[in-house]
């Protein structure tokens, strides 16, 4: 590898490691954390069998699941200001990526709720217990812990997601990398770069998940 | 004294009807043996009576009071559930909660009872059913029989004024059935009140007082427990009371 390359390669990292912790890392916890909410109220309202609000979910979830994220983006950033709707780039990409990946999660928890038998929902009810009280103190827990797993990948998905927002002109990791390259012109060597920088943080996640799971079946009474 | 009058229950699933108007009275410290064949609706019935199904029709009377079994309120029914506990045939403890969690909690959060308190009924129940040296186990760590006499120490906890059992027994290993008995018989002999499904003849015969005897959906024979053991009335019933032994044995 010639000298430039090098010189470049070393000069673009604290750059896009800055980058990544100012935007990357923050958009994804945050959309990763209105992702979580949102699933877990459509969950709950798809387990709680409440009428009108399972449809509107079900209906939610189509829509959702039918259509690109880039092209939600697009719409939510590009289209709405046609009609006076004006949100700045970086919370479009945070709604964006939230709304999407709740979708998806919502599943993920609904199937981790219905794991937990229905039996210990009754005696919840014949011990005295409101149906939220139950949900909270022993359905929830139970589920999180089944979910965990998923989730996981859910937020290393989200991770990798954000460099979409860059597509909207959110000045995240991979959107400073383009910005280099385009004073640079080396492709090869800071898309390699970035993309190392990604595959690091993600096997760091993997690797907290693990652990997490770990610690949650440990705390849990695992047959011993 | 009277705790509990049902009247009328009548339930169908599907268009079919399984409780055909089923009536019971159970006087204080009562034991009421329910027994019948598979199929004949004893489950449903007792979920009925706990509110866990909801009857197309019939009446209760608890406390003095009479509700519509069909209209009961949520609330009127969290009223009555104060004071009534409930066994089920496959313990349905809370799994994400030890031991004493489990029976501390209908207290602790349904009752709003300090975590004093409600520690010291949770560990006097336990030690009644014989398992309060496990306290901090999870329930996938105890056996069958452990779990189901914690799941009796969860009702107990509650102070009730009845016990209902859902099968206690049926799924437990035959060399686990004894030690739940054990503690079931216990509590009669001390006088609490116990509406029993079971398919425990001879527990049956010696530790309730009173046989409700159903058959798809309608009550064959309900009457003393010596009675209906030596001299039951209705030919269906010999016939039952014979197959059951005959298998046993
Ligand atoms: N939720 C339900 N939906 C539809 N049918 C049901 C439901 N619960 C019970 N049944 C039907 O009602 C009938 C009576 O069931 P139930 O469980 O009350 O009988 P049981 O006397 O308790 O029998 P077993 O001794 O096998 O426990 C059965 O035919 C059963 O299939
Ligand atoms: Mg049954």
């Amino acid at each position: 590898m010639d000298e430039r390359v090098l010189r470049i390669i070393i000069d673009a990292f604290p750059q896009l490691l800055l980058f990544c912790v100012r935007y990357t890392i923050p958009i994804t916890i945050l959309s990763f954390a209105l992702a979580l909410t949102l699933a877990v109220v459509i969950a709950l309202v798809q387990y709680a069998d409440l009428k009108f609000w399972r449809k509107l979910c079900r209906f939610y979830i189509w829509i959702v699941r039918g259509t690109p994220l880039l092209v939600q983006l697009y719409l939510v950033f590009y289209g709405l200001p046609s009609i006076g709707v004006m949100i700045p780039a970086i919370p479009t990409a945070i709604i964006v990526l939230g709304l999407n990946e709740a979708a998806y999660m919502a599943e993920t928890v609904r199937g981790a709720l219905e794991s937990v038998s229905r039996g210990q929902v009754e005696a919840g009810y014949c011990v005295g217990l409101s149906f939220w009280q139950i949900m909270r103190h022993v359905v929830l827990p139970q589920a999180f812990r089944t979910a965990f797993p998923a989730l996981g990948n859910s937020l290393i998905g989200m991770l990798k997601e954000t460099s979409l927002a860059a597509t909207i002109t959110v000045t995240e990791m991979f959107r400073k990398a383009q910005e280099i390259n385009g004073r640079v012109y080396e492709s090869l060597a800071l898309y390699t770069e970035v993309a190392l920088i990604y595959l690091l943080i993600c096997t760091l996640l993997t690797w907290l998940q693990r652990l997490g799971e770990k610690k949650l079946n440990a705390l849990g009474g695992e047959k011993r | 004294m009277k705790i509990l009058e049902v009247h009328g229950v009548r339930k169908s699933f599907d268009g079919q009807e399984i409780l055909k108007g089923i009536d019971l009275t159970v006087e204080k410290g009562d034991v009421v043996a329910i027994l019948g064949p598979s199929g004949s609706g004893k489950t449903t019935f007792l979920r009925c009576v706990n509110f866990l199904e909801r009857a197309d029709a019939g009446t209760l009377t608890f406390d003095n009071r009479t509700h519509d079994l069909h209209a009961i309120t949520k609330k009127e029914i969290a009223g009555i559930r104060q004071k009534t506990a409930f066994v089920f045939q496959s313990y349905n403890l809370f799994l994400n909660k030890t031991v004493l969690e489990n029976v501390m909690l209908g207290l602790t959060t349904g009752r709003k009872i300090g975590r004093n308190e409600a520690r010291e009924r949770a560990v006097r129940a336990l030690t009644r059913v014989g398992m309060a040296d496990k306290l901090e186990s999870y329930p996938i760590q105890l056996s069958g029989g452990q779990q189901q006499r914690v799941a009796i120490a969860r009702g107990l906890a509650l102070d009730p004024e009845i016990i209902y059992f859902d099968e206690p027994t049926s799924a437990l290993d035959p060399e686990l059935i004894g030690e739940v008995l054990n503690v079931m018989r216990r509590l009669a002999e001390e006088g609490m009140t116990m509406l029993i499904v079971t398919h425990e003849m001879e527990f049956a015969r010696s530790v309730s007082n009173h046989v409700l005897f159903m058959e798809d959906g309608v009550i064959v024979e309900q009457g003393s427990s010596k009675e209906f053991f030596e001299h039951p009335k209705q030919q269906r019933t010999r016939d039952f009371i014979n197959f059951i032994l005959k298998v046993r044995n």
